[in-house]
């Protein structure tokens, strides 16, 4: 008898330590995202346009090797690249995205999420690499019917010259 | 900072106390946590490799092989999937409880700050490698912990372009990443185990291994666990839909949430924050530190017992240097020397018996030498006026001996019981300097310095030099091991002892008074 009650106790404890360890290794349960959204994702990473560009002049040409006469000289920088979402109208998200890289010459990036309600909705996506001081360099509008949970992502090809939804 | 200590030190000692009714003082769990945290480190990597046999790397490969081993598998390969996971979270659990315990009994500072310091990237580690674990099965909890990492890890000024995008859709996954990511979960572990090996290089005879019984009794646990709630994947990963509701497990992932509700950078920065506390903490504030032991060439012999016992590797044997005929000589290091004294109580020189010259030893410590111990022991003894005498032998971190002091009984600490030589034990006894002594050192498996019991124990048993003489009669002879919180168990045993000491001098005592009463009439 003895020799008994500690190797209930001991299987006590050991059946504590197991409920611990199997319970919270899966539980409690957590809501990461509202189940009654859905989710939109805006990522992307686009250069702007190069700052100070202009024609090469024929002599400029001319004191180049011949593999290097390229008729349009630019400086390093980037413009910084602005981009607009409308939700049914709505803003959604408007930024200035500066190059990046220690001489700003690198594309400008960013990763953006949205928790919306689902169902029918007009998105509005709008972006300028140019440094133009009115307007757009790109632009375009679709209808979009999100459910519930749904992971709709937005990516922009500059190759394509349009936003690439998935 | 010292009252949470003391709460978890009292916590720790009473727990530990009601597991020593349960487990025997030889398998408590609690005084094995590192062991068992290396247990389950080696349960997780047998299993893993078992598992690793059944595993396909690719996007829709990987769920797919994960599901076969918990379905059509589950007698084998779901059975060491389930092992994998909760000797996993065992580890975390285990490492949890060590750190807190290593603070609460403030076993952390001094020269034990390597040890304490080398475990803060363990840490990082186990928890990098436990999270890599759960990207493989490519489940619903696979997506949200890869897409929060990296995300968090976005946060981070290093990446040319967020890491993150790799996740945005079905199509930008491919199969390669999987391959990538089985290469990290293999690496990784090995650094660990690297690591691990740095951590235990300043301990001497480090507990890797937990006594058979308590790793027979865990492992039969993950087993029973692994039948009886067999880890089960979430649902294959679908890019296109949030997993909006996951079970995580809290162990790796506990601080997941904090990435949905705070800032990424803020949750670096607390993470960063608080590791580097957690590593600064053996000097907040520094430990005081107490001088370290001297060697006394004349009196070493070079025998190395006291390299062998030093619980911190503080002693080397090194190439003589005085000329006298012996190969070594100790060497003490200052930087690992704890001032336990243990090496004085293993020293064959430790002896009190000497009357003629200086009492010196072949290595002691500085602030309490041999010679300051036998006068203590002499002038305890003539202080006290009962013609039954005990004295006990206590340890400074142990149940407090102090408050034992009576008209019968003189109390001594030492910073560890292991510091007593047992020829003081002899000498107490046969210069009839008292009747009977108590050693009261930490509990079995809980030495402050380690080692100090289990060897005090082994010399008193005749198992590890230097023996206790076989002279010295074992029945005037008693022992506790018992912490902080024992004192009241530690007065009863004393007081009985110091009974049965009276009784049998009262016995010995009776033939000679009846003598008197004779020669009186």
């Amino acid at each position: 008898m003895l020799k008994v009650l500690p190797l209930i106790g001991q299987a006590a404890v050991y059946a504590a330590i197991a409920t611990v360890i199997g319970y919270f290794s899966d539980a409690p349960a957590y809501i990461h995202f509202p189940t009654d959204k859905a989710l939109i994702k805006l990522s992307l990473i686009h250069g702007g346009q190069r700052k100070g560009c202009r024609e090469r002049t024929p002599e400029e040409l001319g004191q180049l090797p011949p593999n290097m006469r390229s008729p349009v000289v630019c400086l390093r920088q980037r413009f910084p690249v602005v981009v607009e979402f409308k939700l049914d109208g709505h803003d959604l998200y408007h930024a200035l995205l500066p190059p990046t890289g220690l001489f700003s010459d690198g594309p400008s990036q960013t990763y953006v999420k949205f928790a919306v309600p689902p169902g029918p909705h007009k998105l509005e996506m709008k972006l300028q690499d140019s440094g133009r001081t009115e307007g757009w360099d790109y632009g375009q509008e679709v209808d979009i019917d999100l459910k519930p949970l749904q992971n709709l992502t937005i990516d922009f090809k500059a190759q394509a010259g349009a936003f690439l939804i998935k | 900072m010292n009252r949470v200590k003391s709460f978890l030190r009292n916590a720790f000692t009473r727990l530990e106390a009601a597991l020593d009714v349960v487990f025997g003082p030889a398998w408590n769990p609690l005084t094995h946590t590192g062991a068992l945290g290396f247990f389950c480190y080696f349960i997780v990597a047998v299993s893993g490799i078992y598992v690793y046999l059944f595993f396909d790397t690719g996007t829709a490969a990987a769920f797919a092989s994960v599901e076969r081993m918990s379905t059509a598998g589950w007698y084998h390969a779901g059975i060491m999937r389930s092992l994998h996971r909760y000797a996993s979270d065992g580890l975390v659990l285990f490492m949890i409880v060590h750190v807190l315990r290593e603070f609460a009994m403030d076993r952390y500072r001094g020269p034990r700050w390597f040890t304490w310091f080398t475990g803060t990237p363990i840490i990082w580690l186990v928890f990098i490698c436990g999270i890599t674990g759960y990207w493989l099965v490519w489940d619903k909890l696979a997506q949200y912990v890869a897409i929060a990492t990296t995300e968090w890890l976005d946060a981070l000024p290093f990446f040319g372009q967020p890491i993150a995008r790799n996740f945005l859709s079905p199509t930008s996954l491919n199969d390669r990443f999987f391959t990538l990511l089985m290469f990290l979960h293999i690496a990784l572990p090995l650094i660990l185990l690297l690591v691990l090996w740095i951590h235990l290089q300043r301990v001497s005879r480090p507990k890797i291994k937990p006594p058979r019984g308590l790793a027979v009794g865990m492992f039969a646990m993950f087993v029973g666990l692994s039948l009886v709630k067999p880890a089960m994947s979430q649902g294959p990963a679908d890019l296109a839909v949030v997993p909006g509701v996951v079970g995580l497990d809290w162990f790796y992932l506990g601080l997941y949430p904090l990435l949905d509700s705070l800032p990424k950078g803020d949750v670096w920065a607390l993470a960063i924050v608080l590791s580097v506390i957690l590593a600064a903490m053996p000097w907040m504030p520094p430990m005081k530190r107490m001088p370290v032991a001297k060697v006394f060439l004349d009196q070493c012999n070079g025998c190395a017992r006291c390299a062998a016992d030093c619980p911190f590797n503080a002693i080397t044997m090194e190439l003589r240097t005085d000329g006298r005929p012996f190969a070594r000589e100790a060497v003490v290091d200052p930087q690992l020397c704890v001032s336990c004294g243990i090496c004085m109580g293993t020293c064959p020189s430790s002896t009190p018996f000497p009357r003629v010259g200086d009492l010196i030893t072949g290595i002691e410590l500085p602030h309490f030498t041999l010679l300051e111990l036998r006068t203590k022991v002499e002038k305890n003894s003539r202080a006290l006026p009962a013609p039954s005498r005990v004295i006990v032998f206590g340890c400074d971190h142990a149940a407090d001996v102090a408050a034992l002091r009576s008209k019968q009984i003189a109390a001594i600490s030492l910073p560890c019981i292991g510091m007593l030589p047992p020829s003081l034990i002899d000498y107490c006894l046969s210069r009839d300097l008292f009747d009977g002594v108590f050693l009261a050192g930490c509990r079995e498996n809980e030495c402050y310095h380690r080692l100090g019991a289990i060897w005090m124990k082994q010399r008193i048993a005749g198992k590890r030099d230097p023996y206790l003489r076989a002279r010295v009669p074992r029945e005037r002879l008693d022992e506790f091991w018992g912490a902080a919180t024992d004192n009241s168990r530690l007065v009863r045993a004393v007081a009985a002892f110091a009974a049965r000491i009276e009784a049998m001098k009262n016995e010995s005592a009776l033939p000679a008074k009846a003598h008197e009463k004779v020669r009186h009439a």
